[in-house]
C-alpha cells in the first residue's frame, strides 16, 4: 500500500508540473462555461417587468409591491389585456410580464391557492432564467409569510412559468450537460491514454514492470489521480454553471455525482484500452481525439439533436457511451427526473465499462507474452 | 564453491515462427560480472527481459535468485534490479525525486530511503543538483544515476541493458569503476554491451549471434582459444566463421551507436 501512494504522488507531480496538462484539465473547463457566461450578461438589476393584474385586490396589490422593492425588478408598465403582451415583449424594453389571475386574492383564501404567471423574454435564456428565478424565490418568500401571519393551513401562490420565443430555454441547458460529457471524456480517455504510452515510449515503464509493483497498481496508481480530478472538475463545472448561469441540478445531486463517478470509470477503462492498442503518444492522441472527441462532439446529441440525423448516423452515435451519458445528465439536471427513468443507459455505461476493462486485460496480457 | 545465482536451462523464445532466444544455456555466479554480448538484434534485451520476470519463456527452465521465471516472476522482482537500455527516469522529476520514488516502490522504509538518498548524493557529489529536474542534466551523469537507482534497494543481481550507449569514454570509466564497486558489495552485475573494450572488464562474457550462445567463458581464455589479442578480435572472428558466408549487418544498423564498435567488415 505505501509502495502504491507513493506512485501515485510520482503522478501527481507530473500533472502539477505540466502546464498543458493542467490546462487541458481545469482551464478549458473553466473557460468554456465563463466564456459563455459572459456572452450574456448575468447581472440583474431594476430589470423592467410590466403587470397584468386581473383580480387588483390587496393582495395582488402587495406582491407586486413585494417584487418591485426587492431591487431587481422595476415596475415599468402597466397592461390591461392579453393582447399587450406580444405586443410590449417584443419591443424588447421588457423583460418579463407577471399575470395575476382572476379573483387572485379571493381564490388565495377560498382554495387556499392562486396562480401568478411569468412570461420571460426567452430571446435571452440566461437572464430569462435569473429573471424567474429571482420572482420564483420571491413569491416562495410571500409564501412564507402568508402562512406566518395567517398562522393557518397552507396557502399557496403557485408561480407558473413560461417563456416567450424560446419556450425550453434550450441551448443553455443543453450547453453544461454537453461541457461535462465533452471534458470528461477528454481527460479522462486522452489524459490516461497518453499518460500510460508515455511511459511505454520512454522505457519507464520496463521499470515498474520489473519492480516489485503488480501491473494492476500501476494501472491504478496512473489512473487515481485522474478519477480524483475529473470528479473535482465535476462540481467545478456545477458550481460555475450553478453562479454563472443560475442554473441548479433539479434532480438529486447524489445520483448525478454517482453517474458521473460511472462515466469518469468507462472513460478511464476507454483510455487504459486506447493505451493498450497504441506504443506512441502521438497514436494515443490521435485514437482520442479523432476516434472518441470527433464523434461525442458531433453525433452524442448535445449539438446536433439526434433525432434530426439520418438513421446511419444514429447507428453509429449508439455505439458512443457519451450519447447515453448525455440523456442521463440532462433527465437529472434538467428534467429533475430520477434513477427510474435512466437505468437503461446506467446499465449500457457499466456494460461499457466492463467491456474496456475486458480487452485491456486481455491486451495486456498478449504483450507481455 | 561458486554460488549460480542465475541457471538457464534450455532457453527458447519465440516470437511467432521468429526465434528469438534459441536454446540457451548459461549459469552466472554470485558477485561476478556478466558480459552478455552480441550484434544488434542478437536476441539480448529478448533474453535479459525473460530472466528479470518481463516476459516468459516459451520453453526452458530459467532460474534467477532461486525462483523460477515462468512461475515465480514477481519473487524473481523483488530480488533484482533493471536499468533498461532506454534510459528510464522521469525526466520531470528532481533527482532527488526519482530517488525516493524508486525506494518507495521497492517497498524500503522512509528512513532507510533518506539516508541512502543522502548517502548516494554524497557518493556521487550531486547535491548541488538534487533539486533539478533529471530533464537539465547531460546524459552521463543521466545514466550513472540510472544506476546508481537499479541498485538502490541492493538487489541480488543488477541488469544493465547496454548501460553506457552513447555516452563519452571518460564517463564510461566512471560508470565501470562503479560497477567495480557494485560487484565488490556482493551484487551480481549482469551486462549488455557493444562496446567490446568494456567486455575485457567482465568476469566472464557470453557471445550471442543470431539468438544463439556461440562462446562462454572468461575474456582471457576465449582470446586464447581464439588465438587473439583482444575481446573484439575473438567477436570479429566468432562471428565471420571461414567456413559460412554470414549475412552482414549493415553499416547503418551499427552506426549511430558511438564508440568503437568496428563491426564487422
Ligand atoms: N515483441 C517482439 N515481437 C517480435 N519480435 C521481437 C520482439 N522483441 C524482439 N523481437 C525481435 O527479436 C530479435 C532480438 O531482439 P533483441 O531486442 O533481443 O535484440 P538485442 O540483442 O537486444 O539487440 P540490440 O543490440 O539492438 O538491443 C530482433 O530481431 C527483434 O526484432
Ligand atoms: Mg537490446
Amino acid at each position: 500500500m505505501k509502495r502504491f501512494l507513493g506512485f501515485v504522488k510520482k503522478e501527481f507531480l507530473h500533472i502539477f508540473r505540466d502546464f498543458r496538462t493542467l490546462i487541458i484539465l481545469f482551464g478549458i473547463p473553466t473557460a468554456q462555461i465563463l466564456i459563455f457566461g459572459f456572452v450574456v450578461s448575468t447581472d440583474i438589476k431594476d430589470a423592467g417587468v410590466a403587470f397584468l393584474d386581473l383580480s387588483k385586490d390587496e393582495i395582488s396589490q402587495k406582491l407586486s409591491d413585494k417584487i418591485c422593492s426587492s431591487g431587481f425588478f422595476k415596475r415599468t408598465e402597466d397592461l390591461f389585456n392579453y393582447n399587450d403582451i406580444n405586443k410590449i415583449l417584443k419591443r424588447g424594453k421588457i423583460k418579463a410580464v407577471i399575470i395575476f389571475e382572476k379573483n387572485f386574492g379571493r381564490n388565495l383564501i377560498s382554495e387556499n391557492k392562486a396562480t401568478l404567471s411569468i412570461i420571460a423574454d426567452g430571446s435571452e435564456p440566461n437572464t430569462a432564467t435569473l429573471i424567474t428565478n429571482y420572482i420564483t424565490a420571491i413569491v416562495a418568500d410571500f409564501n412564507r409569510e402568508l402562512v406566518n401571519t395567517s398562522g393557518a393551513g397552507a396557502m399557496l401562490v403557485q408561480p407558473e412559468v413560461r417563456m416567450f420565443y424560446n419556450p425550453g430555454l434550450k441551448s443553455h441547458f443543453m450547453f453544461v450537460p454537453g461541457v461535462i460529457t465533452l471534458i470528461l471524456i477528454l481527460i479522462c480517455a486522452l489524459m490516461t491514454s497518453v499518460t500510460i504510452t508515455r511511459e511505454k515510449e520512454f522505457g519507464t515503464m520496463e521499470v515498474l514492470l520489473v519492480s516489485p509493483l503488480r501491473p494492476v497498481q500501476i494501472i491504478l496508481g496512473k489512473v487515481m489521480p485522474y478519477f480524483l480530478l475529473s470528479f473535482i472538475n465535476v462540481i467545478l463545472i456545477l458550481l460555475l454553471s450553478w453562479f454563472v448561469f443560475g442554473l441548479p441540478v433539479k434532480g438529486s445531486l447524489v445520483l448525478l455525482l454517482a453517474e458521473s463517478m460511472l462515466y469518469i470509470l468507462m472513460s478511464l477503462s476507454l483510455g487504459i484500452l486506447i493505451s493498450t492498442v497504441s506504443s506512441t503518444m502521438q497514436q494515443a492522441i490521435f485514437i482520442s481525439m479523432i476516434g472518441m472527441m470527433l464523434p461525442t462532439i458531433l453525433l452524442s446529441g448535445f449539438i446536433f439533436p439526434i433525432e434530426n440525423m439520418p438513421k446511419i448516423y444514429d447507428w453509429v452515435s449508439s455505439i458512443l457511451p457519451p450519447r447515453y451519458f448525455v440523456v442521463i445528465i440532462k433527465n437529472i439536471m434538467i428534467k429533475g427526473t430520477g434513477f427510474l427513468y435512466v437505468w437503461k443507459e446506467t446499465l449500457i455505461l457499466m456494460v461499457f465499462t466492463a467491456v474496456f476493462i475486458g480487452l485491456s486485460v486481455r491486451n495486456f496480457k498478449i504483450r507481455l507474452e | 564453491m561458486k554460488k549460480t545465482v542465475i541457471s538457464v536451462k534450455n532457453l527458447v523464445k519465440k516470437f511467432g515462427s521468429f526465434t528469438a532466444n534459441d536454446n540457451l544455456n548459461f549459469e552466472v555466479y554470485e558477485g561476478e560480472i556478466f558480459g552478455f554480448l552480441g550484434a544488434n538484434g542478437a536476441g539480448k534485451t529478448t533474453a535479459l527481459r525473460i530472466l528479470s520476470g518481463l516476459s516468459s519463456p516459451t520453453s526452458g527452465e530459467v532460474i534467477v535468485a532461486g525462483y523460477n521465471a515462468k512461475k515465480d516472476p514477481e519473487k524473481i522482482k523483488k530480488n533484482i534490479g533493471y536499468m533498461c537500455q532506454k534510459f528510464s527516469l522521469y525526466s520531470d522529476l528532481t533527482i532527488r525525486e526519482n530517488i525516493m520514488l524508486y525506494g518507495g516502490i521497492y517497498g524500503m522504509p522512509k528512513t532507510l530511503i533518506i539516508k541512502r538518498t543522502e548517502d548516494l548524493l554524497d557518493k556521487l557529489s550531486f547535491h548541488e543538483y538534487s533539486d533539478r529536474l533529471i530533464a537539465d542534466l547531460p546524459l552521463g551523469l543521466k545514466q550513472k544515476l540510472a544506476f546508481s537507482v537499479a541498485v538502490f534497494h541492493e538487489p541480488k543481481i543488477v541488469f544493465l541493458d547496454e548501460p553506457t550507449g552513447g555516452v563519452d569514454p571518460i564517463t564510461r570509466r566512471q560508470f565501470w569503476e562503479m560497477i567495480y564497486e557494485t560487484a565488490n558489495r556482493g551484487i551480481t552485475v549482469f551486462v549488455t554491451t557493444h562496446y567490446m573494450d568494456e567486455a575485457e572488464y567482465c568476469n566472464r562474457v557470453s557471445i550471442m549471434s543470431e539468438g544463439k550462445i556461440v562462446a562462454i567463458d572468461t575474456p582471457a581464455k576465449l582470446k586464447e582459444q581464439y588465438g587473439a589479442k583482444t575481446v573484439e578480435e575473438v567477436f570479429i572472428k566468432i562471428a565471420r566463421p571461414d567456413n559460412r558466408p554470414h549475412p552482414l549487418p549493415s553499416p547503418s544498423r551499427l552506426s549511430g551507436r558511438g564508440g568503437n564498435w568496428v563491426g564487422i567488415e
